[in-house]
């Protein structure tokens, strides 16, 4: 990293409280939409959800499928790569790790890397180590509502220690693979790994 | 700008993403660069482009943004993304790299772009980045640009590099602000349309108009689209920038009206949409 520059007269803001903001990010208080193209609108009754292993086995669940497995309902922080923070998001969805495990039971075999597959041909890979142990979801409710589509409804992923883009809008499924396989924005350039808390933005970023 | 692109029949027996994906070499990384303020050039009464040199800048697409970084005395950071306003035609051995940056009134780092910053002062940024909401003339037309506000600025680098490039395929430009005063590039836009049967550009006003205005004055809507956009099935390659609000109505409406969502490619900023 080359010794910043110091700007003439620039000031700058400090987040509020103590709170702790990963570095190049800022606090907003309201909710940046961000999206390559139009938002999809995939009814309910058409909406499902697969978990497929290396292999192909499948686990698969229908929109109601899906509401009756447990949910939990995680408060979070959530970093854009395009330099937005928000502090105590909290949204209503069911586990990667419960969804991981009733694959596990359908006969799918678990693979180290993870790529998130939705509508609109949109993509995005992941560690399985990033989305498992409590660190991610499938959240079809925000702040006590269900998921607004220009936010990613019926059902967005959530993996709030990756910079967003990694919480994919409109998943429609998981695909696990030997091999970590660049997703959307990864083939563009964005990093693969994504911890905002080391900066991984864009590719060769450390 | 990371975000999402729709379409897909996810239902196939085989998930679209299935088909293996392709990466370019693994790319180098993207360093910070200390580019310098050659001009800063008033734009409207709340934005100004921001000409500047940048030593090793490795060129760009019509498109692209930079991530632009102050830092205060303290060593204090914040990093913000602008669009790159020039055609790739104009960097030339200098590296020269404009930015068009709007003034928002509570912003932490625009106020110092649009405000402060002067000619002889340096500015950290790197890029360029971006690899999706590009267009050069190598991808052909006919080319439908949608804008609202300061989101005519990477739409306003297709167009120059358009002009740089003798013309190429067909072109439209909607841009919609709230007044005529507020559109950028309101001279250099009406010059390269006078010049150039094959593009158009058509203003929308929001809030106010000036005495005899004959254009559109209402926010941009499927009926305005119909009438401007080249028809569905010409295929046209559609980028839509501006605000969230206008993007999504415009992006809905240019799906309502027949155009291959894989063909509109939308760009949002701002402070935006409902809390979800």
């Amino acid at each position: 990293m080359t010794d910043p520059v110091p700007s003439r007269g620039f000031r700058g803001r400090r987040p509020a409280g103590d709170r702790r903001l990963p570095p190049g990010q800022y606090e907003t208080h309201d909710f940046p939409v961000l999206s390559a193209g139009p938002t999809p609108r995939t009814p309910l009754d058409a909406w499902d959800f697969t978990v497929r292993g290396p292999d192909g086995a499948a686990a698969r669940w229908s929109w109601a499928e899906f509401q009756a497995l447990p949910r939990e309902t995680p408060t979070v922080d959530i970093h854009c790569v395009t330099k937005w923070s928000k502090f105590g998001t909290t949204w209503e969805g069911v586990s990667v790790d419960t969804l991981l495990a009733l694959a596990e039971a359908r006969g799918v075999r678990r693979a180290d890397y993870v790529l998130a597959v939705c509508d609109g041909d949109y993509t995005t890979n992941l560690t399985l180590a990033d989305v498992t142990g409590g660190k991610a979801w499938v959240a079809f409710g925000y702040g006590g509502a269900p998921l607004e589509a220009a936010h990613g409804g019926p059902a967005r992923l959530l993996v709030p220690h990756r910079y967003f883009w990694k919480s994919a809008k409109w998943v429609r499924g998981l695909q696990l693979g030997d091999d970590d396989r660049p997703g959307f924005w990864e083939q563009l350039g964005y990093h693969d790994r994504a911890d905002p808390w080391t900066e991984q933005r864009y590719a060769g970023d450390p | 700008m990371p975000a999402t692109r729709e379409r897909a029949d996810v239902s196939a027996p085989t998930p679209p993403a299935a088909a293996a994906p392709t990466r370019a070499a693994p790319r180098a990384p993207l360093p910070w660069r200390r580019a310098l303020v050659v001009d800063a050039v008033a734009e409207t009464p709340h934005a100004r482009s921001l000409v500047l040199d940048v030593p090793g800048w490795p060129g760009h697409r019509p498109g692209q943004h930079v991530d632009v970084r102050l830092t205060a005395d303290d060593g204090y950071q914040a990093q913000r993304s602008y669009s790159i306003a020039s055609p790739p035609e104009a960097a030339g051995a200098a590296g020269r790299v404009v930015l068009t940056v709007e003034r928002l009134e509570d912003g932490e780092v625009s106020p110092y772009l649009a405000g402060e910053l002067r000619p002889g002062d340096p500015l950290e940024l790197r890029g360029p980045i971006g690899g999706h909401f590009v267009w050069d003339v190598s991808l052909g037309g006919p080319l439908l640009l949608v804008a609202g506000g300061s989101g005519v600025v990477p739409l306003m680098a297709m167009l120059r590099h358009r002009a740089a490039a003798g013309g190429g395929p067909p072109a439209r430009l909607l841009y919609s602000t709230r007044t005529l005063d507020e559109a950028l590039y309101r001279d250099e836009l009406a010059t390269l349309a006078a010049g150039d049967d094959a593009l158009a550009v058509v203003h929308t006003l929001t809030r106010a108009a000036p005495p005899g205005w004959s254009g559109y004055r209402r926010r941009i809507d499927g009926a305005m689209l119909a009438a401007v956009a080249f028809p569905p099935a010409e295929r046209p390659h559609v980028f839509v920038c501006g605000p969230t609000p206008m993007v999504e109505a415009a992006a809905s409406a240019l799906v309502e009206l027949g155009h291959d969502p894989a063909r509109v490619k939308t760009e949002r900023f701002g402070p935006s949409g409902p809390a979800a």
